[in-house]
């Protein structure tokens, strides 16, 4: 299990369009990922539950990967977030 | 053959066939079905077919807005995909044994009720696109497909009135004009028919019905009248007044390249009104001596965000480069009153026109007007651009603005992103209060430019989106052409120009008494630059 924490720069947080090209990210992948922000946490491969979790600007979250590809899939995540969140 | 009268906004006869805009309101009924099997069927077939329209309306909007403003086509097909979505609809007809529709509904209910609950104004407006969603999945589920962004073939456009974020969706080479049930003179489907030049009528009532969806009309703009299903002494007759008018648009375009000048040599300024970049082709087919007034909010309302200051740059930048040198007066974001773009969050207003909108908006979030501010100043290196501001009534606002001015250029030199600081900046006069201190106001700016529709409304205290009031809207009220003299005597006397860019400015009716109050600049629908320009080239003001 690989897991990492992110504190969101993007101005309006996780709206649809970050959070759209995050579950598209998460997808790639085969493992089973999860964010977790403010004590909720949601399936980073769905889109209305990470859209549900509310994340904005200057709010934590905390990504965690499990499964086959979890090293590639958790370093691409994080290069994600700090590249487009 | 039908016949409805109605108020006329624009002197053109067009033939086409009808398409009536319904805003979509169904009711879904819930019924129980034994054989679930084949509604999880139909409910992967009209996923496919959504998700396939959805592609479709992608593809387009990257070639025509870019890939930032399709993205919201792509957001669209992610959520029809989203398995806690599909798994609701799966789920409810699997569970409770009912029809897919009925499951549709119950979850488009569910998760923009989800959405609506959070703390976040931005995310509840999400719910607006899971509601989107729903409904298009529930379009393909009855065979709907005709819509204002579906237009296969040039059309006439039915409906009982378009807002603006509805006619933006219009693919405008496809429209050959506007019936409305309701709306006034001045509503904004008149308005953009006026731009457009094509014939329009509204206030057509009640028996404008969705039946004539689909059926031959011809709209004669000269007496506001439609013909649903003309018989074919209609027809002769109208292909007639059709084969003259455009024997006088011809005519006008004789007047293409000669100078806006009375027989008695006054030359005055024709210039023209756009709404969006893509206006520029009519602005240079009509001869136009610049532009008076880009209305810069249309990049406002045709966005799912804060269009980027990239964004606004690359529009005007167009339109300086476009214009090779003319001039070409911007105005800032008037947003607020009759039109709203969601991502503002503005509150609901019990007097929306007398509310917050426009530079008030500006002023109290200075972040946004800052964006468009670096805008324009980067694009002012590409041509002439001058800025102007909507909806001044005091000098103390003009300072203000001044200030945030000063505030955008030394950051931009801080930033070393080349601008050009010093550009004309000028004011709207649409309020009585402007035009009763403009001998102040023509100290601060360098030009003055009169939007009569506003100022129209708020001398005569009539909200022009009420069409009860057309009777009494009368723009040749006394009262307006006093304010407007005054403005023009106090900006001339601080060697200022003003212009005139509400609709009043077409109204031929009034060209001369404008050219004999000393006003310099025009500024029209391009479709009506020429018609001013023959009337201008008609007046002698050596008498008197």
């Amino acid at each position: 299990m690989k897991s990492f924490k992110y504190v969101v720069q993007d101005e309006v947080g996780l709206h649809a369009r970050p959070a759209g090209l995050l579950v598209k990210e998460a997808g790639k992948s085969a493992s089973s990922i999860t964010i977790e922000s403010k004590g909720k946490t949601a399936d980073a491969k769905r889109l209305l539950a990470v859209m549900g979790l509310g994340v904005k600007k200057g709010d934590a979250i905390t990504v965690t990967v499990e499964g086959s590809d979890e090293e590639a899939a958790a370093a691409a995540l994080e290069a994600f977030c700090k590249a487009n969140l | 053959m039908v016949v409805l009268k109605g108020k006329s906004v624009f002197h053109d006869v067009c033939m086409g066939k009808i398409v009536f805009y319904k805003r979509k309101e169904r009711t879904i009924k819930r019924y129980k079905v034994e054989d679930t099997e084949s509604e999880l069927k139909r409910f992967r077939e009209a996923k496919e077919t959504a998700l396939k329209q959805l592609q479709e309306l992608y593809d387009k909007a990257v070639a025509d807005v870019g890939e930032a403003n399709a993205a919201i086509f792509e957001i669209h097909q992610m959520m029809l995909e989203d398995l806690d979505y599909v798994e609701s609809i799966e789920n409810i007809i699997t569970s409770q044994q009912v029809n897919l529709e009925y499951a549709v509904g119950a979850t488009s209910d569910n998760f923009s009720a989800m959405f609506s609950a959070m703390d976040d104004a931005y995310m509840q407006g999400r719910a607006a696109d899971v509601k989107d969603v729903s409904e298009r999945l529930l379009s393909v589920l009855g065979g709907e497909e005709s819509n204002l962004n579906m237009l296969t073939e040039p059309s006439i456009i039915a409906a009982d009135d378009l807002v603006p974020s509805e006619t933006v969706q219009l693919d405008k080479s496809k429209v050959l004009g506007f019936i409305m049930q309701h709306g006034s003179t001045n509503s904004h489907t008149a308005i953009l028919a006026r731009s457009m030049g094509i014939p329009a009528i509204v206030s057509l009532g009640e028996d404008l019905t969705e039946e004539c969806n689909g059926k031959t009309a011809i709209v004669d703009g000269f007496d506001g009248t439609v013909y649903i299903e003309p018989d074919e002494k209609t027809s002769a007759e109208m292909s007639k007044k059709m084969e003259q008018s455009r024997a006088h648009k011809e005519m006008l375009q004789e007047l293409k390249g000669k100078e806006n000048v009375t027989k008695d040599g006054r030359k005055v300024k024709i210039f023209a009104n756009i709404g969006k970049t893509a206006d520029l082709a009519n602005v240079m087919a009509n001869d136009a001596g610049g532009i008076g007034l880009f209305r810069s909010e249309f990049l406002y309302l045709e966005n799912e965000d804060y269009p980027t200051e990239e964004q606004q740059f690359a529009a005007y930048k167009q339109a300086a480069e476009t214009m090779a040198g003319k001039t070409v007066v911007i105005r800032t974001l008037d947003i607020g009153a009759d039109k709203q773009a969601d991502y503002f969050h503005l509150d609901k207003e019990e007097n929306p026109a007398l509310g917050y909108r426009a530079i008030r908006i500006c002023l109290t979030r200075p972040e946004i007007f800052k964006t468009q501010l670096r805008a324009l100043y980067r694009a002012a290196m590409f041509g002439n651009i001058a800025i102007m501001y909507p909806m001044i009534t005091s000098v103390e606002e003009v300072r203000k603005i001044k200030a945030i001015e000063k505030e955008v250029k030394e950051e931009l030199t801080k930033e070393g992103i080349p601008f050009k600081a010093d550009i004309e900046t000028g004011i709207m006069i649409e309020t009585p209060a402007a035009a009763l201190v403009s001998d102040e106001l023509a100290k601060e700016v360098d030009f003055f430019s009169v939007g009569t529709n506003d100022l129209t409304q708020y001398t005569l205290a009539i909200d022009r989106q009420n069409q009860k009031l057309d009777e009494f809207y009368n723009p040749h009220h006394k009262a307006i052409l006093k304010l407007i003299r005054l403005a023009a005597d106090n900006a001339h006397a601080e060697g200022k120009w003003i212009g005139i860019c509400g609709e009043l400015g077409a109204d031929t009716s009034l060209t001369e008494e404008f050219l004999r109050m000393g006003i310099d600049e025009l500024s029209v629908s391009p479709s009506m630059v020429l018609e001013v320009r023959k009337k201008v080239r008609e007046l002698d003001l050596s008498g008197v």
